[in-house]
């Protein structure tokens, strides 16, 4: 049986990383896409910051994904609140839509 | 382990406390009182920054306190630039004050994202642990993102508040991102214990670089550096004007805090690396910023791409800190910075602050041809935008010339000369679209020809300003010699 090791996780996380990064930077259709992105995101932090603490024995990473888990709440309720109200703007979630600020 | 909690020592944290005890005590109040009375929250809000200056000037004692586990320092740097940053909070509410009443804008969640986003920036200025520096960062960030958002009407205001979100959270994953590999490779969070575990060399070297390049992309992201910059000029252009004025003063502050407390503070054994990928964002923003402020005709662009260009000078000292040799040198360089800093919020405040002078309701004085003229409508804020562009452009005996000056010894210093030469033909480049607002100004025939109204008190403070860009210029020693002094007790 194969053990799981602390590279393991580091890989899992940067692959989990890579994919919201080229979410965010590849994806011109929708913004709710975008901020499931930025979620994901957090997500490897948070895996990367629980590997690390478990394989230095020291709780501070733990508690900084309490931390983040809040605060990417209330990131994401923000993310929504001006999505709602683009929305009721322009009629339209589509990021090409995006485009009356330019030059 | 449950019974060996420590109750912090709360001294050093009286200002962050009483922020936001009266943040609360104005969200109450704010409630009770009527749309007719927002004076009062107005009046409240300017009563409770006055009240944080006092607090930090009286409690100022240049001695370097460690409380919250580690988590918040409180030394002369801190004080210095949370003065700084009460001090430009102050003139952004000032200033936007008519201009949001003429738009019936000035809702009571104003001034308490005001005040949120102060405390942000106080606890990012005070981070002594990545852990403060992202909560500081995040409380910034998010009132930030609600502030662009706030005429919730317009789609401009809407689109470039998503973008600047988009982006935003995209650069706090990165430092995220960034901190959990230094975590990992060093066993701790805080910024002293890094550089300690850097320092004993202990560290798998590896992890750190790789880590760093994410720290430094997520600082290059929030200071609005080339490549990372292509929010700066949307959300500057997009976002109400007083929002675009609050966005563009003390929020750079606070990222000068934060680069200087992971990089120089934490980071500094890797100082090799990061000087060169700050240089690269230097030279890079310094070269993009001057050349496209040029093809811009929305004032607000143009000064969202010399924004970036002066953020590249900024970086320029930051880099300029020699390793290893004179520590003399090293602190120039960090004071040089500072210093730009310092300055660069001083005349973007005033810039900012003559485009809400010239606007009115149901107009705003975005473009360039808005300039034209203004000697013979108003010669006094004429002469106050020339003093401000002037000290943009570089021009000696105003601020901004001294501040590029002291950036571009450090450099030489450091013995990065190309680099300096480089930065000045390009800041001659962008002299030419600074002095062109001047030329509008006083050359050109007004198109509008409407009187400026303005409150006595914004007058007041908006020439302050400008007679603060003249004075600075004249006697640039003052400046200075705080921001070294505030340093080298610190350091």
């Amino acid at each position: 049986m194969m053990t799981l090791s602390l590279s393991h996780y580091l890989i899992l996380s940067a692959i989990l990383f890579a994919i919201s990064i080229v979410g965010i930077f590849l994806n011109r259709k929708n913004l709710i896409v975008l901020l499931m992105a930025i979620e994901l995101m957090l997500l490897a932090v948070n895996l990367n910051f629980v590997a690390f603490s478990h394989y230095l024995n020291d709780a501070a990473g733990q508690i900084v994904v309490f931390f983040i888990l809040t605060v990417a709440a209330a990131e994401s309720g923000i993310g929504l609140a001006i999505l709602v109200v683009l929305f009721r703007n322009m009629s339209t979630t589509h990021v090409d839509d995006l485009n009356q600020l330019k030059g | 382990m449950l019974n060996n909690f420590v109750t912090p020592d709360l001294f050093p944290v009286i200002p962050e406390i009483f922020l936001l005890t009266m943040a609360c005590v104005i969200l109450l109040v704010d409630a009770f009182i009527g749309n007719g009375k927002r004076w009062i929250t107005s009046f409240l809000t300017l009563l409770t920054l006055i009240g944080c200056a006092l607090i930090t000037y009286l409690t100022m004692d240049g001695q370097v306190v460690l409380t919250f586990s580690n988590m918040f320092v409180d030394d002369l740097l801190a004080d210095f630039l949370k003065l700084m940053l009460y001090l430009s909070m102050i003139v952004v509410v000032i200033y936007s004050r008519d201009w949001l009443a003429a738009r019936q804008l000035d809702k009571g969640e104003y001034y308490l994202l005001v005040l949120f986003a102060t405390l942000g920036m106080m606890v990012m200025i005070s981070a002594a642990h990545f852990l403060s520096i992202y909560l500081g960062l995040e409380l910034m960030s998010l009132s930030l993102y609600a502030l662009v958002a706030l005429d919730r009407d317009s789609p401009k205001a809407t689109e470039a508040a998503m973008k600047y979100f988009i982006l935003g959270a995209l650069a706090s994953g990165l430092l995220l991102y960034g901190m959990s590999m230094v975590y990992g490779a060093t066993g701790t969070l805080e910024i002293g214990g890094v550089a300690q575990a850097l320092h004993l060399g202990v560290a798998n070297k590896t992890v750190l670089v790789f880590g760093l390049v994410f720290i430094v992309s997520g600082i290059a992201f929030k200071l609005g550096a080339v490549p990372f910059h292509m929010w700066v000029p949307d959300v500057y252009q997009g976002a109400p004007t007083p929002i675009t004025l609050l966005i563009a003063s003390a929020p750079k502050l606070a990222a000068f805090a934060m680069a200087l407390r992971m990089l120089v503070y934490g980071l500094f054994e890797l100082a090799e690396h990061w000087q060169q990928m700050l240089l690269i964002l230097a030279v890079l923003s310094i070269a993009l910023g001057n050349l496209a402020a040029i093809a811009q005709t929305n004032i607000k662009r143009m000064l969202a791409y010399s924004t970036i260009s002066h953020m590249g000078f900024m970086l320029l000292g930051l880099m300029s800190g020699t390793v290893g040799a004179d520590r003399h040198f090293a602190l120039n360089a960090y004071s040089s910075a500072m210093y730009y800093s310092v300055a660069y919020v001083l005349m973007s405040a005033g810039a900012f602050g003559v485009i809400l002078l010239l606007s009115r309701a149901g107009y705003d004085a975005e473009h360039l041809e808005d300039f034209k003229g203004l000697n013979q409508r108003s010669p006094w804020f004429a002469a106050v935008m020339l003093a401000i562009m002037f000290s943009m452009a570089g021009v000696p005996f105003f601020v901004g010339f001294f501040a590029k000056f002291s950036v571009l010894l450090a450099a030489v210093d450091a013995g990065h000369i190309a680099v300096a030469v480089f930065a000045v033909m390009f800041s001659l480049i962008g002299a030419f679209y600074y002095l062109r607002v001047v030329k509008l100004m006083y050359f050109d025939a007004p198109v509008d020809a409407a009187p400026i109204v303005a409150s006595p008190d914004m007058r007041f403070l908006l020439s302050l300003n400008g007679a603060a860009v003249a004075l600075f210029g004249i006697f640039p020693d003052a400046l200075m010699s705080l921001c070294t002094y505030a340093l080298l007790r610190s350091l």
